[in-house]
């Protein structure tokens, strides 16, 4: 007995050790979770927060009518079509009279973006007082100059690893020591379409891709989804077979590969019903289907929860089954079909992959104006922004992330806030 | 009229009929001095329902065929040498009408020209005989519900039973979903494997999807065998799984055993933060920061490693399937019956000694559940591979390598401009069939054995 | 509504417990024993010697604190969120609430079974050989499979399972489980075993078998068992204590509480009237 003990004893040190162990492995394992989550979120912040601001470029423009080319400033489509590029180009020379050379020269217009041209031209034609004046007006500066103004390039770098040659950081100091370089809010990127032009790129054609998108999405999933648990749930025989079979359906759809969705859209709805290609129409059809075992399985568990003694009561005042059941059980179940709901959408709205088999991977810089206009949605335009070497689209597909991580954020906290004032409810 | 003034109108009818109904059956009722079977909105209901689904109905089908009818008749009437084009100039040639019929620009080819005008013609003509039958169908359903309405008819019970049978067709179409992706990825997959042995596609060990453009030109041949896809894919969810398995099962052991229930109220949502992250971000965060950091890594060691190895998709990857163990453990972990903890402890069990000894034994089925739903989503993770992992097909079991996954190679093959039934596509569909078996099968076991568990502590 | 205040046993006071509550040579002493769930007490200044190779059945309605006040002797409480405990509780004179005392030592000197059959899912062997491998009580696999076999014996299940010492326990039937638990206390060869209403999950046949097998094991071993039952209060044990509402109200050698209850409240609950 005595013996027993002790051998007890002897290797309780060890055990005790053991046990410490394993408490600090699983707190590791949470702790390593957590610091590659934080990690991801730090990383694209700290890139992606330069975005938020652009370099802006201050030039004297001569706006000349001859260079312009123009005879009647007044004739709108002859004030369409001047020849702005040579104004501002003209002006930069004006600023830096000792260019000489074609690569210098070229890359003095480089300073700023094309879209300066453009820019120009809406200013001339709402007001065409200004032709023949001199303004002083500020541009989108060139991808590169805004990089190297958010100090993402380094200058202590040999010339030749350089995107900035010596003779263009020359340049850029005389701007700054003239105050023509200054770094503002990006509106930009909030307002534009996808755009080849790194500094020009924004995101609103994404958004409102994403947008219209979703609304598809919703319109369909939501009521589809809820009347589809109400049946399974409220109506359905128990134990039967369909219903069973509808049931492991329902539980498989929700672990296929959401790329296999994308396979259908595109056999089924391109192929065969002919709806066209890159629009929010047929992502959201892709998408709906996709979105709906999940809506149907948290409604399904926020319907069971509802107590059975408000169905009996209801039926025992002599209410039918579909009115029990509209009137006084999904009521009571609606927050937490709402919150499914959300979530569903949510996971719809981070979707990506479904989306490039039905073609909304392409090129699209105009901003959709319905849902059968060809365009993108945010995860899409990270993808390919993500593709682009550009240092500046790095940034901006960071920036991008951010912004579809708010969104996430913003319905995954109104799902909590629903799914807390449900629970005080009961 | 187009798609959205029909629509709008009908939705009219909609509530016009409604009305109609209700106070038509009020009327009948006090006529007859009768009382109504049913509340006076279920035949409102009625009507509003018989006076707007079947012309909804027809409009939705008309839009659908519309346009390939039209382009069919186009097609049919151009000249012959343009019907022998391959179909890529057809629908090109149909784009391009389509996009001058709505400028109205004048055209000088008269082939062209002919067709805008022939394609106008059509959509003219269909927009009106759309219309017609549209309207016609809606009125001629709203006064013929009409007709029936009578205060002994039982409004209350038709009602009902419509929004029975809609709530089943909603219920079916998740089926209908499943058949349909049985079906697309079967058809396709069939006429592939008409021209590409299902051995040598399952066995083959040379992926090069890439078909001659030209007669003569070199290892243009189009090979595929998938076996190097199969492996990669086998490959970067090992090493998720190598990842997420042993983080996700500790994390849930020490949650439910351990932690404080207030470090858990904050520690299960911040993990679970981990699955809602999309993964194009995943995918974006490997290719920007966990490969290079591995590649550099690997370097300081003295290896070299390429900078798409499947090691940074397969860490990141694993990172994400985190949530999907640990929060599958979780709920089978707290599952286990108190009274073997209390057996084990009374015994003089050390707290991990109860856990490895008799809670993980006992709740086993349940983790290999999770398990097995973590690695069905690790093989159909497309984002972050298409991302991080590339497309060099290689044969190779060393994570530190650059491999291809099967979801990659969908992506490659069905991005980009090509005719839908190239052996190219095909190929996609026939990969499609693959991993969506795979998947099912892994999701239809982990279903079972959870189901199976959760009756032995039932 | 039943007025609670007029219901008698609750008019009765309760100063201290009556009977011969402290013996000699005692196994287990407590004193002063209170025990807390949160802010509600469970057990009210308990104080009891438990006698060597003695059995001690502990009795009184449900919700009377016996489970509680037996689940402190080998520190079960511990594994409760807010549970805590003040007073003494000695095993031989060793404070076993002290700070260098160690609960996985103790539990393996304090053995319990409970009042559900809760075989580990192992096979049977793996069962019984479950302490002894975490203890490292055996050094050799001979010498566990002895050790296997000698406490199936004691526990009177070798004979119905010694063909299938590989199958899973849990298929046993109610009352093999029960001694399969039994078996798996003695191999660790404890000092005491608490048994908590060992047999209320049994048919009255393997009732009888445990209750015989308690007889027997308490010639070697001390046995603290709560139980429902009179009449196996009476069978089996030397002492009986009667608990009510936390308040241990009367101890003393079984007979005289069952024939000449000393409390009103325990004549109350022997003649039935309550409980």
């Amino acid at each position: 007995m005595i013996s027993n003990t002790k051998k007890i004893k002897n290797k309780l040190a060890k055990r005790y050790a053991k046990e410490k162990r394993f408490q600090i492995y699983g707190l590791s394992a949470i702790a390593v979770s957590i610091a590659f989550l934080l990690s991801l979120l730090i990383n694209i912040s700290t890139t992606g927060f330069p975005a938020f601001q652009q370099t802006y470029i201050n030039i004297d423009v001569n706006i000349d009518s001859k260079l312009l080319n123009l005879v009647d400033k007044y004739n709108e489509k002859a004030l369409f079509s001047a020849n702005y590029r040579k104004v501002v180009n003209q002006s930069l020379k004006t600023l830096f009279p000792g260019v000489k050379g074609r690569k210098q020269k070229k890359a003095l217009r480089q300073l700023v973006s094309k879209s300066a041209r453009y820019q120009l031209r809406d200013l001339v034609i709402n007001n065409p007082d200004i032709i023949n004046t001199k303004q002083s007006l500020w541009f989108l500066a060139r991808d590169d100059v805004d990089v190297f103004m958010k100090g993402g390039i380094d200058r202590s770098l040999p010339e030749s690893d350089r995107r900035l040659k010596n003779f263009q950081l020359v340049w850029i100091d005389k701007l700054l020591a003239e105050n023509r370089l200054e770094k503002r809010f990006n509106i930009n990127f909030f307002t534009q379409g996808d755009s080849r032009e790194p500094e020009q790129a924004g995101i609103k054609g994404a958004m409102i891709g994403s947008l219209l998108t979703m609304l598809v999405t919703m319109l369909l999933s939501f009521p589809i989804g809820v009347a589809a648990a109400i049946y399974l749930e409220e109506f359905a025989p128990k134990n039967n077979r369909w219903v069973d079979i509808i049931e492991i359906n329902i539980n498989n759809l929700a672990a296929v590969p959401s790329i296999v969705f994308g396979l259908l859209g595109l056999a089924v709805f391109i192929g065969v019903f002919g709806v066209p290609r890159s629009i929010p129409l047929i992502g959201g059809l892709v998408l709906t289907l996709m979105t709906l075992p999940t809506i149907i399985i948290s409604s399904r568990a926020s319907l069971r929860a509802v107590s059975p003694s408000i169905r009996e009561a209801a039926l025992g005042l002599g209410a039918s089954r579909v009115q029990t059941t509209f009137h006084h059980v999904v009521p009571a179940a609606m927050p937490g079909i709402l919150t499914g709901t959300i979530i569903g959408m949510a996971q719809a709205l981070g979707e990506t992959a479904p989306l490039l088999m039905i073609g909304m991977v392409a090129f699209i810089a105009d901003v959709p104006q319905g849902i059968t206009d060809p365009s993108t949605v945010l995860p899409v335009q990270i993808y390919l922004w993500s593709d682009s070497p550009e240092r500046a689209f790095t940034e901006r597909t960071s920036a991008a992330i951010m912004v579809l991580l708010g969104f996430l954020i913003v319905m995954n906290l109104l799902a909590v806030i629903m799914r807390r004032k449900f629970e005080k409810k009961r | 009229m187009t798609f959205g003034v029909i629509f709008t109108a009908l939705m009219a009818l909609l509530l016009l009929g409604y009305y109609i109904g209700k106070k038509r059956s009020i009327r009948l009722s006090d006529k007859s001095n009768q009382r109504l079977h049913s509340l006076p909105q279920h035949y409102g209901y009625l009507i509003a329902f018989w006076s707007s689904a079947p012309a909804l109905l027809i409009l939705l089908f008309w839009s659908v065929l519309e346009s390939s009818v039209i382009n069919s008749a186009i097609i049919a009437q151009l000249p012959v040498q343009f019907q022998q084009s391959s179909a890529d100039e057809v629908e090109l040639f149909i784009n391009e009408i389509i996009n001058l019929s709505h400028s109205g620009v004048t055209i000088s080819d008269e082939v062209k020209r002919h067709a805008v005008f022939y394609y106008n013609e059509l959509i003219e003509f269909s927009n009106w005989v759309k219309s017609l039958i549209v309207f016609v169908l809606a009125f001629m359903g709203m006064f013929i519900a009409l007709a029936f309405v009578k205060p002994e008819m039982k409004a209350r019970n038709l009602v009902e039973r419509l929004i029975r049978w809609s709530m089943i067709g909603c219920a079916l179409i998740a089926v209908l979903t499943t058949v349909g992706i049985i079906f697309s990825v079967i058809f396709e997959s069939i006429i592939f494997f008409k021209t590409v042995n299902v051995f040598d596609f399952l066995f083959g060990a040379h992926w090069s999807p890439q078909e001659a453009i030209r007669e003569d030109q070199v290892g243009g041949s189009g090979s595929f065998g998938a076996l190097p896809l199969f492996v990669g894919t086998l490959l970067i969810s090992f090493v998720a799984l190598m990842i997420a398995v042993p983080l996700g099962l500790m994390s849930a052991i020490y949650l439910s055993e351990y932690s404080s229930p207030r470090f858990r109220l904050f520690a299960k949502p911040v993990l679970e933060m981990l699955a809602g992250i999309p993964t194009v971000v995943y995918g974006f965060f490997a290719a920007i920061t966990v490969a290079p950091f591995i590649r550099d890594l690997g370097e300081s060691l003295g290896l070299s490693l390429s900078s798409e190895s499947a090691l940074a998709a397969g860490i990141v990857m694993g990172v994400m399937i985190i949530p999907f163990v640990s929060s599958l453990s979780d709920d089978v972990i707290s599952a286990v019956p108190q009274a073997l903890r209390d057996g084990s402890y009374a015994m003089g069990a050390t707290k991990s000694e109860t856990i490895k000894q008799v809670i993980i034994p006992a709740a086993l089925p349940g983790i290999v559940s999770g398990v097995l739903l973590a690695a069905s989503r690790a093989i159909g993770e497309t984002m972050i591979v298409v991302m991080a992992a590339g497309l060099s097909a290689n044969l190779t079991f060393n994570p530190l390598e650059a491999v291809t996954t099967v979801t990659v190679q969908m992506v490659a093959l069905l991005t980009g401009d090509q005719e839908f039934d190239s052996t190219k596509t095909l190929a996609a569909f026939a990969l499609g069939l693959g991993l969506f078996l795979t998947t099912l099968v892994l999701n239809i076991i982990s279903l079972y054995v959870v189901r199976k568990y959760q009756e032995q502590y039932d | 509504m039943i007025n609670i205040e007029k219901r008698e046993e609750f008019d009765i006071k309760i100063d201290k417990t009556v009977g011969k509550p402290f013996i000699k040579d005692a196994k287990f002493s407590t004193r002063n024993v209170d025990v807390f769930y949160g802010e509600k007490q469970a057990i009210f200044d308990a104080n009891i010697d438990i006698g060597k190779n003695q059995i001690i059945a502990m009795i009184g309605p449900s919700g009377c604190g016996k489970s509680t006040f037996l689940r402190c002797l080998n520190r079960m409480n511990d594994t409760i969120q807010d549970c805590h405990i003040s007073g003494d509780i000695k095993l031989d004179d060793e404070d076993i609430y002290q700070k260098q005392q160690d609960p996985v030592l103790l539990r393996a000197r304090v053995g319990m079974v409970f009042q559900k059959p809760n075989p580990f899912p192992k096979s049977i062997y793996d069962n019984v050989a479950y302490g002894a491998k975490l203890h490292g009580l055996a050094s050799s696999k001979i010498e566990l499979d002895e050790l296997v076999e000698k406490s199936l014996i004691r526990a009177g299940l070798f004979k119905e399972v010694k063909d299938s010492l590989h199958k899973s326990g849990t298929g046993l039937s109610g009352g093999q489980q029960q001694r399969l638990c039994i078996a798996r206390t003695i191999a660790i060869d404890p000092e005491v075993i608490l048994m908590d209403e060992p047999t209320s999950a049994l048919d009255p046949i393997a009732t009888a078998v445990i209750e015989e097998l308690m007889i027997d094991l308490s010639k070697k071993y001390t046995i603290a068992i709560v139980t429902h039952s009179m009449q196996q209060a009476a069978r089996v044990s030397q002492r009986t204590a009667y608990f009510h509402l936390g308040y241990l109200v009367e101890v003393n050698d079984t007979n005289t509480v069952f024939t000449n209850p000393e409390h009103q409240l325990t004549e109350n609950y022997i003649t039935g009237r309550f409980g």
